[in-house]
Parts: C-alpha cells; structure tokens; sequence
C-alpha cells in the first residue's frame, strides 16, 4: 500500500434548517488508524461522514487531507471533487451503480475518475472480485446480488480507489443478518492493510476487534473517545455509559 | 355503395412505398436532434442555469403551447421574410426542424421527469467516486433515466412519423403529398387514404415490435 497522508478535521458545524447536527467537531486521525464512531440514532454521525466527502456540505470548519485543505466558506467544485477523490465511501444501502456490472462498478471510477486503461482497471478489479469472494459474481448487475455480495462490491469499489480515507456509513444496517458477517470479514481484512478507515457502526464487537479508537457521539458532539477498552470498559462520561448500557441489553 | 377497387390499390401500394423513405428520413433526423436537444434541456432544468433556465422554460412552453402546423408554418413562410440570409427555406428542412423543435420540448419533460426518478444514492455513490457533473450525468444518470424514459420517448416517435405528413402542407411530395395526388388522378380518394392509412399503421407497429426489444435491452440490468 502506498503511503497515505493523515486527515484533520477543524471545527465542523452542520446544520439542517435549525437543527444543529454537527457541533464543531475536530478530530486527527492518523494514517492507516482505523476509527470507529458510536452513539445513538440521530446524532450526526453518519452526517459528519457525509460533511467529510461534501456528500453534505458543511456550514464551516476545514477539512484537511495532506497538502490539501478544504473550506467551505471558499471550496471551489474542484476543491471538493479533490477531496473527494482522496476518500471513498460506502453507503448503508451499497449504492451501487444500478445500471452497472459488479466488475465495471469497481472499473467505472479507476477509468473515469483516475483515468486507467481499460484492461488495467479491469486487472485489478477482477484481482478485487477475487480478494472480496465475488470473482463468479463480475458479470452479474447490482439487482442480481444479495445484500451481502452488493456491500461486499460496494467495499470493493471504495478498496480500488485506494483513497486516504476510507468512509464506512452503518455498512451492515440495511443488510439481513445473515449477510452481516460476510461484509463484517472483508471489513476486517481491509483493516488488516493498514488502511485509514473511519466507520460509524453499531457493530460493538466488530469496533472492539478492529478499532484502534473509538469515538462516542452525541447530539452533534464527540462527548469522548479513547482505546477500544477504556471506552467500551471504563466510559467516563454519564452519556457513553448509558449508551453502553442499552446497546448491552439489546444484544447488539 | 360501391365495391372497393382493389386492383387499384394493389397498384397504388408500391408507388406510396417509394416514398417511404422520406418520410423516415424527416422522422429519424428529427428525432435524432430533438433527443439531443431535449437531453441537453432536461439536464439544464434538473440543474436550473440561472438565465438558461428563463430560456429553456419559455422554449418548452412556446413549443408545447403552440400547434405543430403553425409552428411549420412559421418556419417554411415566416422565416424567410425575417432572415435575410435565408431567401427560401425548403419543405423537408422546414419539416426537420419544426418536428425537432416541437417534440424536444415534449421529450425534455419526460427526460426531466425520468433523471429526477433516478434514485438519489446513484447520485451519491458517483459524486463519491469522484466523478465530475458530466461523467456522473453521462455515465450513471442518463443511461438510468433512457429506461424509464424510452417507452415514453418512442411514443413521441411514432407521433413524429405521424407528424411528418404536415410536411404536405409546405409542398412536399411526401407520403401524404403523394397519395392526395394519386387520388386526385384517380377520384379513388377511400383507395387512396385507406392504403396509406395502412402503411403508416404497419410503420408504427413494426416500431412498437422494436420497442419491445429496445425495453429488453434496457431492462437487462434489472432483471434478476
């Protein structure tokens, strides 16, 4: 893997209408980190993902990613579309392009966007489709896939762009449960790569395994983080513990 | 009553086919630049340009709010008179460029109609990739909206076939034109306008057996 520069996130603020979702949210992460997010339902979490790729533009604070630097207050279309080309993302619902193969999803950005041959991007979008357990499955469009095969792509298709940060968006909550644990492996062997990764997920364990911080959200807010087990383990904050709490009694 | 003659309009078939031709000509040009020119403004109004979007919706609503044959009318006798450069406007180019102008306007609807139907993650995921405006819209949108759009969008073709035989009224010798002249020879007027009734029909019905194919192309992507 290429070495990939860090991320830094300054005083983020997101608003819809008069609702504030993100409150000045600043966060480092480091490269090849892997950050999972926590927190109840309608917290900003997957808002702050989205205000991360201008899928949601933020109202102020700067993102930055290397050398480069994005504001809202003067991010021109070429900034985002640089932004967005240092991250990747995958969406609850996979997303994935509806009139496209498994194959030529993974294939349409690397010759589009990073402007690969043909047969280079398919090379290595087949050498993907083998990695995610999908290599019989390159020729079949979206609506033929599962929701475990469809995520797993849509994994797939955020691998190949090899971005400096990987955005996970609650990439098993629309999945049956019997599919969860397929998509949960491939997380982890991303993970194994070293690569920055930033995933809002209500997968406790999951974020146990594989976190090396945990963040906990709330109203718009990052209220605490830390290691896996001091925040899962000794949560100092009345908020997470109570989180903790009612997620423990669910099961999940 | 009288009997039909039938030996009249078995002769008649062939002299009406030769002028087939011509009559998907007018229609296929038009309906080639009026899909070019009805993307262009679907797109415009999904993205309302400032200024552009003032045009585009007085454009659709002229072309939609004005009946064809005025429109023809307009461009064969009028234009001639306004624009200098232009001494005469022949009957086919007129034909053309009403039927283009007219039905782009009814088809940018459709297509509007149909991208603003394409679901909002295929938006998303291109935007996520990195995709520019026109890589997402060409590649991703467009060919998502042609399949909710085409059933719709080969209806306004059968109607532009249909609209071609206005190009009679500018002087051409089209299907129409032809057959009001051999009828007009022969005073068998039922013969005449019932064999190119017919022909048309079996046009527009050898178009809808295309249509059938055209849809399960495009639907192959869904089917599961």
């Amino acid at each position: 893997m290429t070495s990939h520069a860090g991320i830094s996130i300054n005083g983020l603020n997101k608003s819809f209408g008069e609702t504030s979702v993100l409150k000045d949210i600043s966060l480092d992460i480091a490269p090849g980190e892997r950050v999972v997010v926590i927190g109840p339902s309608g917290t900003g979490k997957s808002t702050l993902l989205r205000c991360l790729n201008y899928l949601d533009r933020p109202d102020s604070g700067t993102i930055r990613v290397g050398d480069l630097t994005v504001n809202p207050a003067k991010a021109s279309r070429s900034d985002i579309l640089a932004l967005r080309r240092r991250t990747s993302f995958v969406f609850q619902n996979y997303a994935l392009f509806a009139n496209k193969t498994a194959r030529q999803n993974i294939t349409q950005a690397l010759i589009t966007v990073k402007g690969q041959s043909k047969a280079d991007a398919q090379a290595r979008a087949d050498e993907i489709l083998r990695e995610t357990g999908l290599a019989d499955k390159a020729d079949s469009y979206p609506a033929a896939l599962s929701g475990g095969q469809q995520q797993r792509v849509g994994i797939g298709r955020a691998m190949a762009l090899d971005a400096d940060l990987m955005l996970f968006d609650e990439p098993t909550s629309a999945l049956d449960p019997e599919w969860v644990g397929e998509v949960l492996d491939l997380m982890r062997r991303v993970a194994e790569k070293r690569q920055t990764m930033l995933i809002v997920t209500h997968e406790m364990q999951f974020a146990r395994e594989i976190a090396d911080r945990i963040i906990f959200m709330s109203d718009g807010q990052i209220v605490e983080q830390g290691t896996p087990e001091k925040l899962l383990e000794t949560p100092e904050d009345p908020r997470t513990q109570a989180f903790l709490r009612r997620v423990a009694k669910t099961g999940s | 009553m009288r009997a039909l003659d039938f030996a009249y309009m078995w002769d008649l078939v062939p002299v009406l086919l030769g002028y087939v031709p011509l009559t998907l000509f007018m229609a296929l040009v038009g309906m080639f630049f009026a899909l070019i020119l009805a993307s262009v403004m679907a797109v415009e109004r999904v993205f309302r340009v400032p200024v552009l979007d003032v045009f585009v919706r007085l454009f659709i609503s002229f072309f939609r709010g004005t009946p064809l044959l005025v429109q023809l009318f307009l461009f064969y006798f009028g234009l001639p008179q306004v624009l200098a450069f232009l001494t005469t406007i022949d009957g086919v180019t007129a034909t053309i460029m009403g039927l283009t102008l007219h039905f782009s306007a009814y088809m940018a609807e459709s297509i509007r109609a149909a991208i603003l139907g394409v679901d909002r993650s295929q938006w998303e995921a291109a935007q996520a990739v990195g995709m520019t405006q026109t890589q997402m819209m060409l590649q991703i949108i467009l060919p998502q909206a042609a399949r909710v759009a085409a059933p719709t969008l080969v209806n306004y073709f059968i109607d532009m076939i249909k609209g071609t035989s206005l190009a009679f009224t500018l002087g051409v010798t089209e299907l129409m034109g032809a057959t009001q002249k051999e009828a007009a020879g022969s005073f068998l007027y039922f013969e005449a306008f019932l064999v190119v009734a017919a022909i048309y029909w079996i046009m527009v019905e050898a178009l809808s057996f295309a249509q059938r194919h055209l849809e399960t192309y495009l639907n192959k992507a869904y089917a599961r």
